[in-house]
């Protein structure tokens, strides 16, 4: 991964993802290494998303970097017409490193081809977002001990999310099954299903939650969000469907854990949080050594 | 005679005769290989009678040979045109277009939201089906298929 820029997590082999997460264990028990002492690191926030800038600068931080970079574009040249190609080559000039996050997709592809330096795709618009990818597959593997195998129930918007989609081709590659629940207006686009099937993976669809997170390995959480239904009606219906309660965690596996990507509204109620099955808050914090572990490989310091 | 038959087909000493072109793809096929900017002898005839595309047209281009890859840019419009290369008012060679594994410029990303529409960036898409010809973007990753494909 030296010198390599990561914009999907495809561009990754199953290898290199391992030792991402081998890596980011190793941060886990020894977070406070200087080794990037010196180092420049840009975060181009085109459009705000507090948790992920605070995440890498968080990172950044406990690795002993620098951190130069804006948080919104209206306070920058952007907001005066410059190009992206043009802020990337002179942000390229002061730094080592740039994370960037863009409602354009397809932007970090293009910033990568571009750029002199490597460039960690923070969030392409509804493309791509690797790095949550890394941080959900090491929170899998924390709470099951393995990748392979694992049974992922996914809910919530499964049409708009891009993290579900990420997470489901990540987990294709070790044989997992799925079960996707959404309402109607939301599920899970047909070219995903086509690829799990031509990958001789299995998947279920339902509308109803409590009943089909019993099996589950992993229960993955999304909000649904009112603007993506055209008729407000329609999101009337269905938006207390989808709200996970601590007891339909009853009967469920004890290995069995809650990940949500957060922010959370009410998708998930507070009173789960309590539950030892509720993970979303350390998933959260994996997301710092999961950053840790990509940009120390990318920088060649591991 | 049957020179009124003839009118539609007349025939050239050297060139290249282009057919089974879909009928409604025939002015994509032209912008695409630039034969409205070249000061060749062109002729073309559409919305012949075809057995397998309904509608076809083919074109004749007088004192023209096209590259491989040159041809191959028209497979996303003309997947079944066939080539024939004329020197000497003989066919010398028949070609097929072959669906190329990847296709830079010539089509739009369907995505209004991918960076080829906002900034002045080349579309690149990797050809995700050869039969029905559907694209992936290159940047934004969304497929744009043979419905919804608009020319540059
Ligand atoms: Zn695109």
């Amino acid at each position: 991964m030296k010198n390599r820029s990561l914009v999907s997590i495809n561009d990754l082999s199953k290898e290199e993802i391992f030792k991402v997460l081998d890596l980011a264990e190793e941060f886990e028990k020894n977070p406070s290494q200087k080794i990037m002492d010196g180092k420049v690191v840009a975060t181009l926030f085109f459009e705000p998303s507090t948790r992920t800038r605070l995440s890498f600068e968080s990172a950044v931080n406990r690795l002993g970097g620098r951190i130069i970079g804006f948080s919104e574009a209206s306070s920058t040249s952007v907001s005066k017409g410059e190009s992206l190609k043009d802020t990337i080559l002179t942000v390229a000039n002061y730094s080592d490193l740039i994370v960037m996050r863009h409602p354009v997709e397809g932007s970090a592809r293009f910033a990568s081809e571009v750029s002199p330096v490597p460039i960690i795709n923070a969030g392409d618009g509804a493309n791509q977002h690797p790095t949550q990818t890394m941080l959900d597959l090491y929170s899998i593997r924390k709470t099951q001990g393995t990748l392979n195998n694992q049974k992922i129930v996914m809910v919530g918007d499964l049409k708009y999310g891009r993290t579900v989609h990420s997470l489901l081709m990540a987990m294709s590659q070790f044989n997992a099954s799925f079960v996707f629940i959404a309402p109607k207006e939301l599920q899970m686009p047909q070219e995903y299903k086509m690829f799990l099937k031509d990958a001789g993976l299995k998947f279920e669809e339902h509308t109803d939650l409590a009943e089909n997170i019993k099996d589950a390995d992993i229960v993955y959480m999304t909000r649904v969000q009112k603007e993506r239904f055209s008729d407000p009606m329609d999101y009337e219906k269905v938006k207390n469907a989808y709200i996970l309660r601590n007891h339909m965690l009853e009967g469920t596996k004890e290995n069995m854990r809650v990940l949500h990507p957060l922010p959370r509204v009410n998708e998930i109620n507070i009173d789960v949080d309590d539950s030892n099955k509720a993970y979303y808050f350390t998933q959260a914090l994996n997301g710092v050594y999961a950053r840790m572990a990509i940009m120390a490989s990318i920088l060649g310091l591991k | 005679m049957n020179d009124k038959k003839h009118l539609s087909v007349s025939a050239i000493q050297n060139g290249t005769v282009i057919d089974h072109i879909p009928a409604q793809n025939l002015f994509k096929v032209i912008s695409i290989l630039g034969l409205d900017k070249i000061p060749n002898l062109i002729t073309f005839g559409t919305n012949l009678e075809s057995q397998r595309l309904g509608k076809k047209a083919i074109v004749k281009i007088a004192d023209k040979y096209f590259e491989r890859e040159e041809i191959n840019r028209i497979a996303i419009v003309a997947p079944h045109a066939k080539l024939n290369i004329i020197k000497d008012y003989v066919v010398v060679e028949k070609m097929l277009v072959e669906v190329p594994d990847e296709i830079k410029g010539i089509v739009k990303c369907v995505n209004p939201k991918c960076i080829t529409n906002f900034e002045n960036v080349t579309p690149k898409f990797k050809v995700a089906d050869k039969k029905n010809v559907s694209l992936k973007c290159h940047y934004c990753e969304k497929i744009t298929d043979q419905e919804h494909m608009e020319y540059r």
